[in-house]
């Protein structure tokens, strides 16, 4: 079936379409053997640093040293690991408020974040940001935004831009699966494929806005079908993946870059953690059960069985990487806490620029 | 010096800007194609072509947050709102993302955005379409608010406006477009923050800005018959605001009356009451006065929508307040 819009050149959308429930071809072991080794290990390590990262972040929130609100990202990893491998380092990154895994997948100082965390100076946003409002502009890090959705238009922004400015960068835009019932979402996803914008969006459906399961907020469940209605190229993951996300992504960048054509990617995920840190990891909207059953298809687990599996690492080496990775975080940490706060002078500036 | 209209000088504003700086587009309903709804972008589309003047769907909300976004990454957005009654769908992005960007990220992202259109009351439009919500935008630190009053003042402002690094919100006025007034050709920059006095006067000061500076003029004319002098001062900008100008003239007249088109409660004057009690105490010989919208939603009938307005006779009615006369 041919379909067409406003625009001049019509992507054709049903031979885009995956259907409902379609898994990644072939086994983790069989598309880890078709990467680099050095890709392999880098995914990894990154997941690593992200669990590890989240877990101490909990750890001192709960002394008092993280304040505010502060979302974690534990059980997501393999979204913005897979995600961001696909992607150019200037490549435009939105996400919103659950995003210290993406701005450590993009390079961020773990320093400089867990800084942020804990309102330091030397923080990436200068401690003005915090948790939810990570920025790094010479990594094309657009922020952590605290609106649900708020994220979205921003995101047509700057893929409009990169057409307008003839760059070849394409914007990554993160939210989660309760964003897609927003207004936001729906009149960025038109202008998108109205005006031919060089965008991915990444609906991370970890199945819960708060404590609202997505059955009793969304109408529809395939998430990705949204597209349909914006005649936008669409397909689903598995979000516990990171090689499927890896291989989804890189189908979707090239498809922004080559053609400046938008795709809607929904990735299954699930979070371990509550909502918040003051939201606990079960409670009257889901079951303990049914979080340990989900902690079975840990993306960190399954990732490293395969990667053990293929003879490419074996458990000292994993061993040997949480290390690597648990030093890290202990010296964010303590950068962090060895940073002073901001000066006080810095209330009234940052309001304006010249 | 060249005559022209107030929708003329805006319209030579955007042109000399997109001129001199290719960055800059503009977006919004209507306004390639149709030549504004208002006819402000009139040829904009055919001097620029479509990759710069960009027609919208309706969707305020989505194509506010693209300009922002853009604005992020390199272009000088100038977003129209057709009307600012619809501002309301976008103000989520123009407060949370435009107003905030700067701040939240610690100084790395500023955003050069410029959303106009008119605002206040046209004639007979209802309830929905004639509110003057200046002072929800004055209230965001972050933003800038610009208002202007007249033909030379609306191209210089816009100029400036579309040239500040912050995210400016600057608010027409329908009933303004077709007001003539003398514009300076090409290079004319008005200063943000810089207000004018459009008449000087000893006996008091009359505060008001957009429109409401036609309508004190008005009243000041018919007070000089009776020997009275008001002095008008037109802040022009209402964030940041020129507080020095306001003060200085209350020093020399001692009497003031604050006029707007909005609603009285927290509304802009209030805060310029606020400035001049503080700064002007000793000076003051009777209370500030305000003359404001009436607070109810806009009437359509004719008569209802007048009285719900500001006009010459009730400036002259508080100028005669405030100098307890009759
Ligand atoms: C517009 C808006 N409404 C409500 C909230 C409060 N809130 C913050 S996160 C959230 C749930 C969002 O869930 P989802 O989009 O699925 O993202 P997740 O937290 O699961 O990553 C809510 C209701 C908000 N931040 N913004
Ligand atoms: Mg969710």
């Amino acid at each position: 079936m041919k379909s067409s819009n406003a625009a001049t050149e019509p992507v054709n959308v049903t031979e885009l379409l995956v259907g409902p429930g379609q898994p990644a071809a072939g086994t983790i072991e069989e598309r880890a053997r078709r990467e680099d080794p050095a890709v392999l290990k880098t995914l990894l390590e990154q997941m690593l640093l992200i669990r590890r990262f989240e877990e101490k972040a909990a750890e001192i929130y709960q002394l008092g040293k993280i304040g505010g609100f502060c979302h974690l990202y534990i059980g997501q990893e393999a979204v913005a690991v897979g995600a961001l491998s696909a992607t150019h380092p200037d490549d435009y990154i939105f996400t919103s408020y659950r995003e210290h895994g993406h701005a450590l997948v993009r390079g961020m100082d773990p320093g400089e974040v867990m800084a942020e965390l804990c309102g330091k100076q030397s923080g990436v946003s200068k401690g003005k940001g915090g948790s939810m409002h990570l920025f790094d502009r010479h990594r094309s890090f657009m922020g952590g935004h605290g609106i649900v959705g708020g994220q979205i238009p921003l995101a047509a922004g700057t893929a409009f831009a990169s057409k307008y400015l003839k760059q070849p960068r394409v914007t990554l835009c993160f939210f989660g699966e309760a964003a897609v019932n927003i207004g936001s979402f729906h009149e960025s996803l038109n202008l998108a494929a109205l005006w031919k914008l060089p965008v991915v969006f990444i609906c991370e459906n970890n199945r819960f806005g708060m404590g609202t399961p997505i059955e009793r907020a969304s109408s529809l469940y395939e998430l990705s079908q949204k597209a349909c209605a914006y005649n936008m190229a669409r397909t689903w993951v598995d979000g516990m993946d990171v090689l499927a996300v890896r291989e989804t992504m890189k189908e979707a960048v090239s498809r922004a870059r080559e053609q400046n054509a938008p795709t809607l990617i929904e990735a299954r995920t699930y979070r371990y953690m509550g909502h918040s840190m003051s939201d606990p990891s079960h409670g009257h909207y889901r079951t303990k059960v049914e979080v340990e059953e989900q902690r079975r298809h840990d993306p960190i687990k399954q990732f490293s069985a395969a990667l053990e599996a293929i003879d490419l690492v074996n458990q000292a080496y994993i061993d040997e990487l949480d290390q690597k990775v648990r030093d890290t975080v202990e010296e964010a940490v303590a950068f962090a806490e060895r940073s002073p706060q901001p000066d006080a002078r810095e209330l009234y500036t940052d309001v304006y620029v010249d | 010096m060249p005559i022209l209209t107030y929708r003329e000088a805006l319209n030579q504003a955007m042109r000399e800007e997109m001129h001199r700086d290719e960055t800059i587009v503009l977006m919004g309903e209507e306004v390639g194609f149709y030549n504004g709804a208002y006819k402000v972008s009139k040829g904009l589309l055919d001097e620029f072509g479509p990759m710069r003047v960009l027609d919208t769907p309706i969707t305020e909300l989505g194509f506010t947050g693209l300009g922002v976004g853009a604005a992020m990454a390199g272009v000088r957005p100038i977003v129209e709102m057709m009307t600012f009654n619809f501002s309301m769908l976008a103000i989520d992005q123009i407060v949370n993302s435009a107003a905030k960007m700067l701040y939240m990220s610690g100084g790395q992202f500023n955003i050069p955005i410029v959303v106009r259109g008119p605002g206040g009351a046209g004639h007979q439009l209802g309830a929905q379409h004639s509110q003057s919500l200046e002072s929800w935008y004055c209230h965001v630190p972050g933003l800038k608010v610009v208002m202007p009053a007249t033909p030379g003042d609306a191209k210089g402002l816009l100029k400036t406006s579309i040239r500040d690094n912050n995210p400016v919100v600057f608010i027409e006025s329908e009933v303004l477009y077709g007001t003539k007034g003398e514009v300076p050709e090409g290079e004319h920059l008005i200063p943000l923050g810089v207000a004018d006095i459009k008449r000087q006067g000893h006996d008091v000061t009359i505060v008001a800005h957009s429109k409401m500076v036609l309508v004190a003029l008005d009243a000041a004319a018919e007070l000089a018959k009776d020997g009275i002098e008001a002095e008008v001062v037109d802040p022009r900008t209402l964030r940041p605001l020129d507080t020095e100008a306001i003060v200085n003239s209350v020093r020399k007249t001692n009497r003031v009356v604050v006029v707007e088109e909005g609603w009285e409660f927290c509304g802009v004057g209030a805060q310029f009451v606020d400035t001049i009690q503080r700064e002007a105490f000793d000076y003051l010989d009777a209370p500030v006065l305000r003359v404001t919208g009436a607070d109810v939603p806009m009437p359509y009938a004719k008569n209802l929508e007048h009285d719900a307005q500001p006009d010459k006779e009730k400036v002259k009615e508080a100028v005669n307040k405030v100098l307890y006369r009759k």
